[in-house]
């Protein structure tokens, strides 16, 4: 370490103005400030003495996402086995499969995404932001395994220069920059992003896992199967066609986005943010409260048209993206609602909106990604409300007691 | 016949004053014509002649148009104008026509031409009128013949129609993005050359 140390500050002066490298003072600084806690400390104003800053928050985050990355891995591997029929291979064999198969996705989504934060600060010359670190490893968990990877590199492009950059950077979006790369995928590539050919990587990976696909298999997901679903009787089926329920959902060897499968995974992340007080509780309750509330009213009202509703509640949670989506989108702090009561509110309408949309579009079998845009662009006008309503309320008890 | 300042009513609105790029007008219809390149130069050679014949003919009874009235006028002048290019269209190239649909009678509620007529017409003699309506008409069509030509190349691959994108990307994994087909991208494409433009003229960044 101290090796280090050395080395850091021998070629700092190549970074200082009037240096040789002074053009990439950004990349030192975010290098420096990457391997050691600075000790500079705030000499005027307010101080706020904690050791948490932007680069913990975000670490913090990544690790509560790791059981779902590890999960998306080992389930990869276990849909592809399944496919091609080879349910008997080993866990060991499954996981390395997910980890080469998603490997590729995760590197090009860092090196896009941070590459294009780099050359911003630059050119700027303003420290690097670590922002990008969480979208980073979101983005491969919530697309399809088997987008090529130039499209992951092309969406990824997109969203952090037209939905972060040219709002000024980390902070500052609007839109929640991972689910901007989902939705550029989403319309620009449809034929990717849905149906039987996306969710199950049946082909081989780096030379691992091959074989034929068995007879049996369809590659739909669950929420797949339901929005082409006719008739009273709703049965889900897993790839090779075996029968699927609940509990399978819950534990998450289902088919689908990568990270998005397994509940258990998920709610492990879940108590990581919320012990470490990282996400907010209300925005999360009461999204899991708004889709409890509208799945409920969707299925007291069962419609042969509608499949989706013929899901109970407690399913419609556990299927498709929503719990990911409850946990780590709807709760980032920069494009979610502030104010306590407006991050109830916010909270519920996209879990309202979520399964809205679910059930009563058949244009979208799955809803969470365009509820929480879409209340994205609302969340400020929530706030803006309750601080106003506030400011009234206090406005008149400060009359009356004159 | 160009003197400086008819110079500057013909070329200022190319760049420095573009309608679209510095004045924000006739966006509308930027977003609804540029699927591809076709019908978007159709509808920026209608525009320009329709600005340039009604900036022309106001410019001649500017001084007999009662104020109170001028906007009714110079409507009528406008949508007898529209007619003329979209009957003409219908007979001589009735495809495009079909394609580019309510959109050429809508070049009657085109801001730029109402933009033009009250600024520019309303206080000049003809033959500047005749410059500054070939000028912004043109200033328009180069801005939805950029944004057409990406949107169709990235969208469908083609230009004006002809493959330009080879099968042999398309045999390797290419594909057509959709969402450049959908209005949103006309948009950020708009958006794109505004930021270009800007950069390049200091002059008109907001501070």
């Amino acid at each position: 370490m101290n090796a280090l140390r050395k080395y850091m500050n021998k070629i700092k002066p190549h970074f200082e103005p009037g240096g040789r490298l002074a053009k990439l003072q950004s990349v030192y600084d975010g290098m420096e400030t990457f391997l050691f806690t600075p000790n500079t400390t705030a000499r005027s104003g307010v101080h706020i003495h904690d050791g948490n800053d932007l680069k913990r928050t975000m670490i913090t985050v990544v690790v509560a996402l790791l059981p779902a990355l590890l999960f998306a891995m080992y389930n990869v591997g276990y849909q592809h086995y399944l496919a091609i029929g080879q349910p008997e291979a080993s866990h060991v064999a499954r996981f390395v499969f997910g980890l080469v198969a998603m490997l590729p996705c995760i590197v090009v989504s860092y090196v896009v995404g941070l590459g294009i934060e780099f050359v911003g600060a630059q050119i700027h010359h303003k420290e690097i932001q670590e922002g990008f670190l969480v979208s980073g490893i979101l983005i491969p968990l919530i697309v399809p395994i088997n987008t090529p990877l130039w499209m992951v590199a092309v969406a990824t492009a997109f969203a952090v220069i037209f939905a972060k950059e040219v709002f000024g950077g980390t902070g500052m979006n609007i839109f929640n920059v991972a689910l901007v790369t989902r939705a550029f995928l989403f319309f620009a590539y449809p034929s990717r992003m849905s149906g039987d050919t996306a969710f199950v990587k049946t082909d081989s990976a780096f030379g691992l896992g091959d074989g034929t696909v068995v007879d049996a298999f369809t590659g739909a997901t669950p929420l797949g199967q339901v929005a082409t679903h006719t008739g009273d009787v709703l049965q889900l089926n897993n790839v090779v066609g075996d029968p699927i329920g609940t509990s399978d959902a819950f534990m998450g060897l289902i088919a689908g986005s990568p990270g998005e499968t397994s509940m258990v995974a998920i709610l492990i992340g879940a108590v990581i943010l919320l012990v470490t007080g990282i996400a907010s509780w209300r925005i999360m309750c009461s999204v899991f409260a708004g889709g409890l509330a509208m799945a409920a009213v969707a299925h007291a009202l069962p419609s042969a048209t509608y499949a989706a509703s013929l899901l109970d509640p407690w399913s419609q949670l556990c299927y498709g993206g929503f719990a990911f989506m409850a946990v780590f989108m709807a709760t980032d702090p920069v494009t979610g609602a502030r104010t306590r009561t407006g991050q109830y509110i916010y909270g519920f309408l996209i879990g309202v909106i979520a399964i809205l949309i679910r059930v009563y579009n058949s244009g979208y079998p799955e809803g969470a990604m365009l509820a929480v845009l879409l209340m994205n662009a609302f969340a400020p006008l929530i706030d803006h409300c309750v601080v106003s309503r506030n400011i009234k309320r206090r406005l008149r008890r400060a009359s009356i007691n004159q | 016949m160009l003197s400086k300042k008819n110079k500057e009513a013909l070329f200022n609105p190319l760049s420095k004053d573009n309608p679209v790029l510095v004045q924000i007008l006739g966006i509308c219809s930027t977003l609804a014509v540029t699927v591809s390149l076709e019908p978007a130069i159709v509808m920026g050679i209608s525009v320009i002649a329709v600005l340039a014949f009604s900036n022309v003919i106001i410019s001649f009874i500017r001084n007999t148009i009662p104020t109170t009235i001028r906007i009714i006028v110079q409507l009528v002048v406008v949508a007898a104008l529209v007619i003329v290019v979209q009957q003409f269209l219908v007979a001589f190239d009735y495809e495009v026509s079909k394609q580019l649909s309510v959109f050429i009678g809508l070049i009657i509620t085109n801001c730029i031409l109402m933009g033009r007529l009250e600024a520019f017409a309303l206080n000049n003699k003809p033959w500047p009128s005749f410059l500054d309506g070939i000028g912004n008409g043109l200033g328009y069509m180069i801005i939805l013949v950029i944004v057409a030509f990406f949107r169709e190349l990235l969208g469908s691959g083609t230009v004006l129609g002809f493959q330009v994108i080879p099968q042999w990307c398309y045999e390797h994994g290419y594909e057509n993005n959709g969402l450049m087909i959908l209005p949103p991208m006309a948009l950020i494409t708009v958006a794109c050359i505004i930021w270009v433009h800007r950069a390049r003229n200091k002059e008109l960044q907001e501070a």
